[in-house]
C-alpha cells in the first residue's frame, strides 16, 4: 500500500447517495491540500441499478485516476460487496452496511469492518442520511482525511446544492464517526 | 480565480469554451458529453448568448459553419458515432477555411457501440471521414486541467489557422472530475474581418461582397486552393506542434500513449522505474499535427517502443511512420470498454523487456 496515496471504491445502490460520498470525499481532499480524483460510473450501468465511484486522494499528483485495486471498499449493497471485494488490495479495508451486504467475507488477506448502519437509523427511528453516515464512520475509521475539513467539504457541498440539509448532513456524519 | 473547484470534465469544457469567447452553441445530445449541453443550455440563455438544442448531428455542425462564416465564435460538442455524421460538413469547412470547433467525447465503437470510454476515434479525428486533402486540428487532454487549457486553445487555432479544430477527450475525462483553477489564457489577438461575411455595409462605407464556398468549379480554382491550403498544414505543422516528454532522458523502451491512458501509462512508468526498468514516455497533445520529430529523434535513444491505446493501435500507424522501422513497435490495447490498468502494462512491459534482452 502506498502510504501517500489512497485508493478508494465506493459502491451501492443508485439513489444511495453512493456517488455524495465520493464527491464529499474529493471535496475534503482540495480542503486539506492534497490532490484528488473522482470517476463515477455513468450511463448504462447507472441504469442498472448499481451505482459505483473511483476515488483518489493523494499527497503527490495523481498519475491514474484508473487504478487497479483499491485500498479500501466502502459497501453498500449485496452486489457491491460480492463484486468489489476482490478488487482491495491486500490488507486493504472494507467498510460495509452489513444490514444491505450481510457478512459475506471471501478473503483473509482484508480487514473487514461490518455495522448494519441501514438498521440502526431505521431502528433508532433516527432521521439521518446513510450515506453520510457511512461517511462519518469512513472518515474516523480510516483516518484518510481530517474531521474538520470532511465538515467543511459538507457545509460547501451543501451551501451550492440544498443549504437546508446542512444541519442533517452533519448530524448524520456525527452520528457515523460515534459508531466507530 | 486561483481558487481549485471540484469539477467535472464536460462542465470544465463548457466553461473553458465560455471564457473562450464561445457565442453560439450547436449540438445534439449523446452520452458521454451530455453535461456539455446541459450546461450550456443553463448558461448561454442567461448570458444573452445562443443555445440551440439542434434537430441533429448534421444540422448542428452546419450551423457552426454559419455562425462561424460571419467571424462569430461557435462551436459543437458530439461524441464518436455522432461526429461521424459531422464528417462532410467537416471537411467543407476545412476547404471554405471556415474555423469551427468540435468537442469529441469517445465513446466505445465501432457503429452506435455503447457509452463507455474509448480512444477508438483517433482515426476519425485525424484522418477524418470527410472527403479530400484536409486536416483539423487535434488536441487531447489528459487532465481536466489540461482540457480546459486546450478548449482556449482549440479556439484560438482554429480561428489563427480559419480551420476546423477539435478537443479530442474520452469518456473518463468527461464524466471524471479532479480539481481545477481556472485560468485566464491568452494566445493574442486574432483579426477576422479581412474574411468574415459581416455584410458589405452601406453608402461610402461599403465594401466588395465575399463568398465562403467549398465548391471550386472554374478552371485552376482547385488546385490553387489545394496548394493554399498544403502551404498551411505546414505552417501548423511546423509551429503548434505539442507533446509532454516523460522520463525519457536514459529510457530503453519508450511508450507511446495519449489522452486519459497516458496517465495510466505514467503510473506504470513510475512503478517500472523503482524496479530498475528504464523506461520513459512521450505522449502527443497535438494529434494532429503529430509530433513526428520528436519520436522519431528518440527512436534512435531506444530498444523498443510500446504503444498503449484504448483502440486496436490507431495512433501505433503515426507512430511507426515517425520511427521509420528504426525500432519494433508493441501494441497494448484494449476496446470496447475494456479499461487498461496499470498491472496491464506493467505485464506488457515485463514481457517485452525479456524477449528483447533489455536489464
Amino acid at each position: 500500500m502506498n502510504n501517500k496515496q489512497k485508493n478508494i471504491i465506493v459502491s451501492g445502490f443508485g439513489g444511495q447517495g453512493v456517488l455524495f460520498l465520493g464527491t464529499i470525499i474529493s471535496q475534503a481532499a482540495i480542503l486539506e491540500g492534497k490532490n484528488t480524483t473522482f470517476i463515477p460510473s455513468y450511463g448504462a450501468e447507472m441504469r442498472g441499478g448499481s451505482a459505483n465511484c473511483y476515488v483518489v486522494v493523494s499527497e503527490d499528483e495523481i498519475a491514474s485516476p484508473i487504478f487497479d485495486e483499491g485500498d479500501f471498499g466502502i459497501f453498500l449493497s449485496k452486489q457491491a460487496l460480492e463484486k468489489f471485494q476482490n478488487r482491495i488490495s491486500k490488507e486493504g479495508l472494507v467498510i460495509a452496511d452489513s444490514s444491505m451486504t450481510g457478512e459475506d467475507i471471501k478473503r483473509g488477506d482484508l480487514k473487514y469492518f461490518f455495522k448494519p448502519f441501514n438498521d440502526l437509523i431505521v431502528g433508532g427511528n433516527q432521521k439521518l442520511l446513510l450515506n453520510i453516515v457511512v461517511l462519518g464512520a469512513v472518515i474516523k475509521k480510516t483516518g484518510i482525511l481530517m474531521k474538520e475539513n470532511v465538515l467543511k467539504a459538507l457545509e460547501k457541498v451543501s451551501s451550492m446544492k440544498k443549504p437546508e440539509f446542512l444541519d442533517l448532513n452533519i448530524k448524520s456524519f456525527e452520528y457515523g464517526w460515534s459508531l466507530v | 480565480m486561483g481558487e481549485k473547484v471540484l469539477i467535472k470534465g464536460n462542465i470544465a469544457i463548457a466553461r473553458a469554451a465560455l471564457d473562450a469567447g464561445l457565442q453560439c452553441y450547436f449540438a445534439y445530445p449523446i452520452t458521454p458529453q451530455n453535461e456539455i449541453g446541459e450546461f450550456m443550455s443553463k448558461e448561454m440563455i442567461s448570458l444573452g448568448k445562443t443555445y440551440i438544442n439542434a434537430e441533429s448531428e448534421l444540422a448542428a455542425i452546419n450551423m457552426v459553419i454559419g455562425a462561424c462564416a460571419t467571424g462569430t465564435r461557435a462551436m459543437t460538442s458530439s461524441s464518436s458515432c455522432a461526429i461521424a455524421l459531422m464528417q462532410e460538413a467537416i471537411s467543407a469547412m476545412a476547404t471554405a477555411e471556415i474555423p469551427g470547433v468540435i468537442i469529441s467525447v469517445m465513446r466505445s465503437g465501432p457503429g452506435l457501440g455503447n457509452i463507455t470510454a474509448s480512444q477508438g476515434d483517433y482515426f476519425q479525428a485525424t484522418k477524418g471521414g470527410g472527403n479530400g486533402d484536409y486536416h483539423t486540428i487535434v488536441l487531447a487532454p489528459s487532465t481536466i486541467e489540461e482540457a480546459v487549457e486546450y478548449t482556449h486553445r482549440v479556439f484560438h487555432l482554429a480561428w489563427k489557422y480559419k480551420n476546423p479544430a477539435m478537443l479530442l477527450a474520452d469518456g473518463f475525462l468527461g464524466q471524471m472530475m479532479e480539481p481545477v483553477e481556472f485560468k485566464h489564457y491568452n494566445f493574442g489577438e486574432i483579426d477576422s474581418s479581412d474574411w468574415e461575411l459581416s455584410g458589405v455595409g452601406e453608402g461610402k462605407n461599403k465594401r466588395p461582397p465575399r463568398k465562403l464556398v467549398s465548391l471550386h468549379m472554374a478552371g485552376d480554382d482547385l488546385p490553387v486552393l489545394n496548394r493554399k491550403l498544403q502551404a498551411k498544414y505546414k505552417t501548423i505543422k511546423e509551429d503548434e506542434v505539442l507533446y509532454e516528454e516523460f522520463m525519457m532522458e536514459d529510457a530503453e523502451i519508450m511508450i507511446t500513449s495519449f489522452g486519459t491512458v497516458a496517465r495510466t501509462a505514467k503510473g506504470a512508468i513510475l512503478k517500472l522505474r523503482e524496479n530498475g526498468v528504464k523506461i520513459g514516455m512521450v505522449r502527443p497533445i497535438t494529434l494532429w499535427p503529430f509530433p513526428e520529430k520528436v519520436i522519431n529523434k528518440w527512436a534512435s535513444h531506444v530498444k523498443m517502443v510500446l504503444d498503449v491505446e484504448m483502440n486496436e493501435g490507431q495512433m501505433a500507424q503515426d507512430v511507426k511512420a515517425a520511427i521509420n522501422c528504426a525500432v519494433p513497435v508493441e501494441i497494448l490495447s484494449k476496446t470496447g470498454g475494456d479499461i487498461i490498468k496499470t498491472g496491464d502494462i506493467i505485464k506488457k512491459v515485463t514481457e517485452i523487456t525479456n524477449y528483447v534482452g533489455i536489464n
